[in-house]
C-alpha cells in the first residue's frame, strides 16, 4: 500500500518547502520573519521528539536538555574559539547524539512512568549548572568584519529559509527511517518490548539509535535557534516549557508521523507568539495557559492529535472505495507460493542442538527451577509437560534468556548461550511463542511477522517475502492485513508460531501454545507443527496437560518442582509410577 | 573555620533539613496517595502546592487581621484550611478532566494510558504555573509572622563555641505536618473510607465486584493527595518565598521522595521527603548554594537509576 504513497510523500514535502519559501520571500515585517524562523525551529524539535517519544513510546520530558546544549554550545564556541555557526551547528547535533547516548545507556533500563521521570530530572539539573557557571545571559557576538561567514544576516528571510533547510533535512530523514526497519523497531518495541526483543530485535541498540539522532536534531536546533535569538539563558533554552513545547507540537499534530510536529509548529507557535504579543503586558503567563490548554484538549478531544484525527474523517468521507481497495490488495501473497526456504538441514553428528546442565534460578527464597539437566535432539518434538508452578514457563525464560541462570550450562549447537540477551540467542536461531500472546497489537499480522523476519535478513523486501511465506506456511495468508488486535485467539497463536518461524529459526519454543484452543483448533494448530518438524526445525513445547501432546511428542521431560522427575517415550511416561503421582497425587497410584 | 564551627554548621544544617524535610515528608505522602490508589502520576501536583501557598497567604492576609491572636495561628490555620480547599479544586478537576483518562473503564492500552495520564496533568500544570502569573503576579513573596523569625538557642554546647538556632515557626510547621501525616496514616488504616481507597488501589477489578465506586476512590484519593500537598505548601510558605512557577522545583523533590520510598508506599514517602530534606540541606556542606537543586536532582536520577524500587521500598515490581 505505501508503494505508491511513497512518491506522493516527497511531493508533499517539497510541495510544502516551496509553498513557505515562497511565502517567506514576500515578509517584510521583520517581527512576521522571526515567527516564521520559530515556527520551523519548533517543528524540526518537535520532529526530533517524535524519532524517539513518538515511534517508540518512551515519553520523554527532557529534550530540553539537548536543546540548551545545542543553543549553549553554538554561542560559547563562537565566543570562545570563534567558532562559526555553520560548523558550530553540526557540531552541535554530533555533541547532542553523544549527549542521547549518556543520558541513553543508565536511562533507557527504566520503562513507562520512571523513563519520562528521569528525562524531566536532566534538563533540570543542567538549568542549575549553568546558572552556577555564570552563564545567566549570554549574547552571540556580533562579527561586523564578516557577517556572512558567521551566520549573521541583516535580511531576517535568509533565517526562514535556512530554518527551512533544517527541517525539511529533518522531514526527509524522518519519513525515510519511518518506513525502513527503524521505524518498524521502535513501533514494535512500543507495543510489547518483551516480544519484540525475543523477534530478534536489540531493543536496547534501537532505542540508543533513536536517542542519539533524536538529541542530535534537537541539539541542531538549539544551536539554531541561539542563532536567531542572539541571547541564550538557562530558562530560555533548558526550562520545562522548552521540553513540553517539544511533545506538545509533536501530540497536538500527531504522534508516529512526519506531518504531526508540522502540523503542530504551524498552529501553536504562531497562536502563542500572537497571544503573547497582544496579552504580555496584561496577562504575562497566557502563553504557558494557551499551552496547556492546548495538550489537555488534545489528550481529550483527539488523543492521537490533529493529523491523524483529519485523515480518518477524510477516509470515513471517501467512504467504502477505500475499504474495497485495502481488502483486495493483499491478494497477490496467495497466488506466488513458498518460496522461502525454511527448512533446517539435517546434521549427523549425534550431538544433541540443545544441552542444559544443572540449571538453576531462584526468585527471592522460590526455587524455580532447581539442577535441570536435559538434552534436546535435533529434529525432535520434545514435549515438557509438568504441573503449574513445575518450572516450565522459567525454564523457557532461562533457555531465550530473559532470565539469567544462578547456576548451570545452556549449550546451543556446542556454544555455551547464558547470559546472552534474548535478541542474540534469537538470532542464533532460537525462536519462541508466549504463554499469554504478546501481539505488536496496533501492526497488521504482516507487520508482526516481518518484524521477526529482520533477523532472517536485512533487506526491507527480503523481509517482506519471507514474512509472506511464513504466513502462508501457518496458514494464515487470509488475514495478513488485519490488525493483530482484532483476530481469533487460534490466529494470534499462529501469528506468534509464523513471528518465530520468520527468523529461520533451528530451535522452536512453544509456550503453551495450545491454551484456550477448541479440540478442532488443536488438531489444525498440531498439523501446522508437524509440518514445521518435517522441515527439520526442532521444536519444544510446554505443556501442562498430557492430552494432546501424547499424539504430538517423539519425547516427554517432566517436571515438578522446578526439577526433572521423569524422561522418555510417551508411552513410558503415562504408565510411569511418579509421574502419575506428580499429578493425581498418591491415592490413585492404587488404581492405575 | 574551627572544628566547633564546623559542628555547629552541621547542626544547624541538620536541624534545617529535619525540619523542611518533614514537611517535604508530608508533601510527598500525598503525591503517594494518588499514585498508590491510581497509579497515575501527576505531574501538575506541584501547582497544587502552589495553589495551597497562595491559599494560605490570603487566608492568612483575612485571618490575621480579623482574629485575636491573629497573626501567632493564623499562619497554621490558613495552611489547614488550604487542604479543604485544594481537596475541592482536585475533585473537580478529576471529574472534569483526569477521569477521562485514567480509570478502570478506559480502553486504551496500558501504556498508552499511561502517557494520556502523564502528558494530561503536564498539560494541567502549565496551566495552573501560568494562570498563577496572570493571576497572582510574578513577585516571590511569603507570609512573614512574628514566629517565623524567633528562634529558640540552644547552648552554648561544646564548651563555649556551638549556638544553635531553631526557627519557632518551623519547628511548629513540622509538628502539624508529622500530625497531619499520623491523622492520614489512621484514616487510611482505620476508616470505611481507607479500607475502600486501598482496595481500589490493590485491585481495582476486584473491588467493583464488592461494590466499591472505585471512579469515587479515586476521585477522593486525588483530592487527598492535592489536598495533603497543599497543606505542606502552606505549612512550607511561612518560611520560603515562593511565586506561580515553584511548583516545577518541588515536583522534582517530590518525586524524588516517593520513588526514595518506593512508589505506592505512604510510610516510605514520608521518609523519602525527609532524606530528601536532608540532603538537601547537608548538601550546603560542600556544594554551592545554587547547586542544591542540582544535588537533589542528580540523587533523584540516582535512587530512579540504581534502586527504582525505593530504598523502602517493597518486593521488585517491574514497570
Amino acid at each position: 500500500m505505501f508503494e505508491q504513497g511513497r512518491h506522493r510523500h516527497w511531493l508533499w514535502i517539497g510541495g510544502f518547502g516551496a509553498a513557505y519559501g515562497l511565502l517567506g520571500l514576500f515578509v517584510e515585517n521583520s517581527y512576521y520573519q522571526l515567527i516564521m524562523t520559530v515556527v520551523l525551529i519548533w517543528a524540526v524539535v518537535g520532529l526530533a521528539w517524535n524519532l524517539l517519544s513518538g515511534y517508540s513510546g518512551l515519553i520523554s520530558f527532557g529534550h530540553a536538555a539537548f536543546f540548551g546544549l545545542g543553543a549553549y554550545f553554538v554561542v560559547l564556541a563562537q565566543i570562545t574559539w570563534r567558532l562559526s555557526p555553520w560548523l558550530g551547528i553540526p557540531l552541535a547535533g554530533v555533541l547532542g547524539g553523544m549527549a542521547g547516548l549518556l543520558v541513553g545507556v543508565p536511562t533507557f533500563r527504566l520503562r513507562g512512568h520512571y523513563f519520562a521521570l528521569a528525562m524531566l530530572a536532566y534538563p533540570l539539573a543542567l538549568l542549575y549548572v549553568f546558572e552556577w557557571l555564570g552563564y545567566q545571559e549570554v549574547a552571540v557576538p556580533m562579527m561586523r568584519e564578516a557577517p556572512g561567514a558567521f551566520m549573521q544576516f541583516a535580511d531576517g528571510r535568509v533565517y526562514i529559509f535556512l530554518s527551512l533547510a533544517l527541517l525539511l533535512a529533518a522531514m526527509a530523514l524522518s519519513r525515510t527511517l519511518e518506513r525502513s526497519r527503524y521505524g518498524m523497531s521502535l513501533l514494535a518495541i512500543k507495543q510489547d518490548e518483551t516480544a519484540a526483543e525475543a523477534a530478534g530485535i536489540d531493543t536496547l541498540l534501537w532505542k540508543l539509535r533513536a536517542i542519539a539522532l533524536s538529541g542530535g536534531l534537537a541539539a541542531a536546533a538549539g544551536g539554531l535557534y541561539a542563532v536567531v535569538q542572539l541571547i541564550v539563558t538557562p530558562l530560555s533554552v533548558f526550562g520545562l516549557l522548552v521540553s513540553a513545547q517539544a511533545l506538545v507540537v509533536a501530540m497536538f499534530g500527531g504522534v508516529g508521523t512526519v506531518w504531526g510536529p508540522v502540523i503542530g509548529a504551524l498552529t501553536l507557535v504562531p497562536l502563542s507568539a500572537f497571544l503573547d504579543a497582544r496579552f504580555a503586558e496584561v496577562l504575562p503567563g497566557i502563553q504557558g495557559v494557551i499551552y496547556g490548554v492546548a495538550i489537555v484538549a488534545v489528550v481529550i478531544l483527539a488523543p492521537e492529535g490533529v493529523f491523524w484525527k483529519i485523515r480518518d474523517v477524510l477516509e470515513r468521507r471517501r467512504g467504502t472505495n477505500g475499504t474495497a481497495a485495502a481488502a483486495a490488495a493483499p491478494a497477490p501473497a496467495r497466488a506466488t507460493g513458498v518460496q522461502t526456504d525454511f527448512s533446517v538441514a539435517a546434521s549427523d553428528d549425534g550431538a544433541p542442538l540443545l544441552s542444559v546442565r544443572g540449571l538453576a534460578k531462584s526468585f527471592g527464597g522460590l526455587r524455580a527451577v532447581s539442577d535441570v539437566s536435559l538434552d534436546v535432539r535435533r529434529g525432535e518434538i520434545l514435549g515438557i509437560i509438568g504441573p503449574n508452578g513445575a518450572g516450565k514457563t522459567t525454564l523457557f525464560n532461562l533457555l531465550n534468556g530473559f532470565v539469567t541462570a544462578d547456576a548451570g550450562e545452556i549449550t546451543l549447537d556446542g556454544e555455551r548461550i547464558n547470559g546472552r540477551r534474548p535478541n542474540r540467542i534469537c538470532r542464533r536461531g532460537v525462536g519462541r511463542t508466549f504463554q499469554v500472546v504478546k501481539p505488536f497489537s496496533r501492526m497488521s499480522v504482516a507487520d508482526n511477522v516481518i518484524v521477526g523476519a529482520y533477523v532472517a535478513t536485512a533487506d526491507l523486501d527480503e523481509a517482506r517475502d519471507i514474512a509472506r511465506d511464513a504466513i502462508a506456511v501457518v496458514g494464515l495468508t487470509g488475514a495478513a492485513s488485519a490488525l493483530a488486535g482484532g483476530i481469533s485467539n487460534k490466529q494470534l497463536r499462529l501469528m506468534e508460531l509464523a513471528r518465530a518461524l520468520a527468523s529461520k529459526p533451528t530451535l522452536l519454543l512453544l509456550d503453551e501454545i495450545f491454551a484456550g484452543l477448541s479440540r478442532d483448533e488443536v488438531d489444525d494448530v498440531m498439523a501446522i507443527i508437524r509440518r514445521l518438524a518435517k522441515l527439520g526445525i526442532t521444536i519444544v513445547i510446554i505443556e501442562h496437560t498430557m492430552q494432546a501432546m501424547v499424539r504430538l511428542v517423539d519425547r516427554f521431560v517432566v517436571l515438578d518442582h522446578g526439577a526433572v522427575l521423569a524422561e522418555g517415550s510417551p508411552e513410558e511416561i503415562t504408565r510411569n509410577r511418579i509421574v502419575i503421582e506428580a499429578y493425581l497425587g498418591t491415592k490413585w497410584l492404587a488404581d492405575a | 573555620m574551627t572544628a566547633a564551627q564546623h559542628v555547629e554548621n552541621f547542626l544547624q544544617l541538620l536541624i534545617a533539613g529535619l525540619v523542611t524535610g518533614t514537611i517535604y515528608g508530608l508533601m510527598c505522602v500525598g503525591l503517594s496517595v494518588i499514585f498508590g490508589v491510581m497509579r497515575v502520576i501527576n505531574f501538575a501536583q506541584g501547582e497544587f502546592m502552589m495553589l495551597g501557598m497562595y491559599f494560605a497567604y490570603y487566608c492568612f492576609g483575612f485571618i490575621g487581621a480579623h482574629i485575636f491572636f491573629g497573626d501567632l495561628i493564623a499562619p497554621y490555620v490558613s495552611a489547614l484550611l488550604a487542604g479543604p480547599a485544594v481537596f475541592l479544586v482536585g475533585i473537580a478537576l478529576h471529574r472534569l478532566l483526569i477521569r477521562q483518562v485514567t480509570g478502570v473503564g478506559s480502553t486504551v492500552l496500558e501504556s498508552e494510558g499511561h502517557y494520556a495520564q502523564l502528558i494530561l496533568t503536564l498539560g494541567l500544570s502549565l496551566i495552573l504555573s501560568n494562570g498563577g502569573l496572570v493571576a497572582f503576579g510574578s513577585a516571590p513573596i511569603s507570609i512573614s509572622t512574628p514566629l517565623s523569625s524567633t528562634p529558640w538557642i540552644v547552648g552554648p554546647l561544646y564548651g563555649e563555641d556551638v549556638l544553635l538556632f531553631i526557627n519557632q515557626g518551623q519547628t511548629i510547621a513540622a509538628l502539624i505536618a508529622i500530625a497531619v501525616v499520623v491523622v492520614f496514616a489512621l484514616l487510611m488504616r482505620r476508616s470505611r473510607l481507607g479500607r475502600a481507597l486501598r482496595a481500589a488501589a490493590d485491585n481495582p477489578e476486584a473491588a467493583i465486584y464488592v461494590g466499591i465506586d472505585v471512579d469515587r476512590a479515586y476521585r477522593i484519593a486525588f483530592g487527598f493527595g492535592v489536598g495533603i500537598t497543599a497543606i505542606g505548601g502552606g505549612l512550607l510558605a511561612s518560611s520560603h518565598p515562593f511565586q506561580p512557577y515553584i511548583g516545577i522545583d518541588y515536583v522534582i523533590v517530590m518525586y524524588a521522595g516517593v520513588v526514595l520510598g518506593g512508589l505506592g508506599s505512604l510510610s516510605g514517602a514520608f521518609f523519602g521527603g525527609l532524606t530528601i530534606g536532608l540532603v538537601q540541606q547537608l548538601s550546603a556542606l560542600f556544594l554551592p548554594n545554587q547547586l542544591q537543586n542540582t544535588a537533589i536532582f542528580v540523587c533523584f536520577l540516582l535512587i530512579i537509576l540504581f534502586k527504582p524500587d525505593g530504598l523502602f521500598g517493597r518486593a521488585a515490581r517491574r514497570a
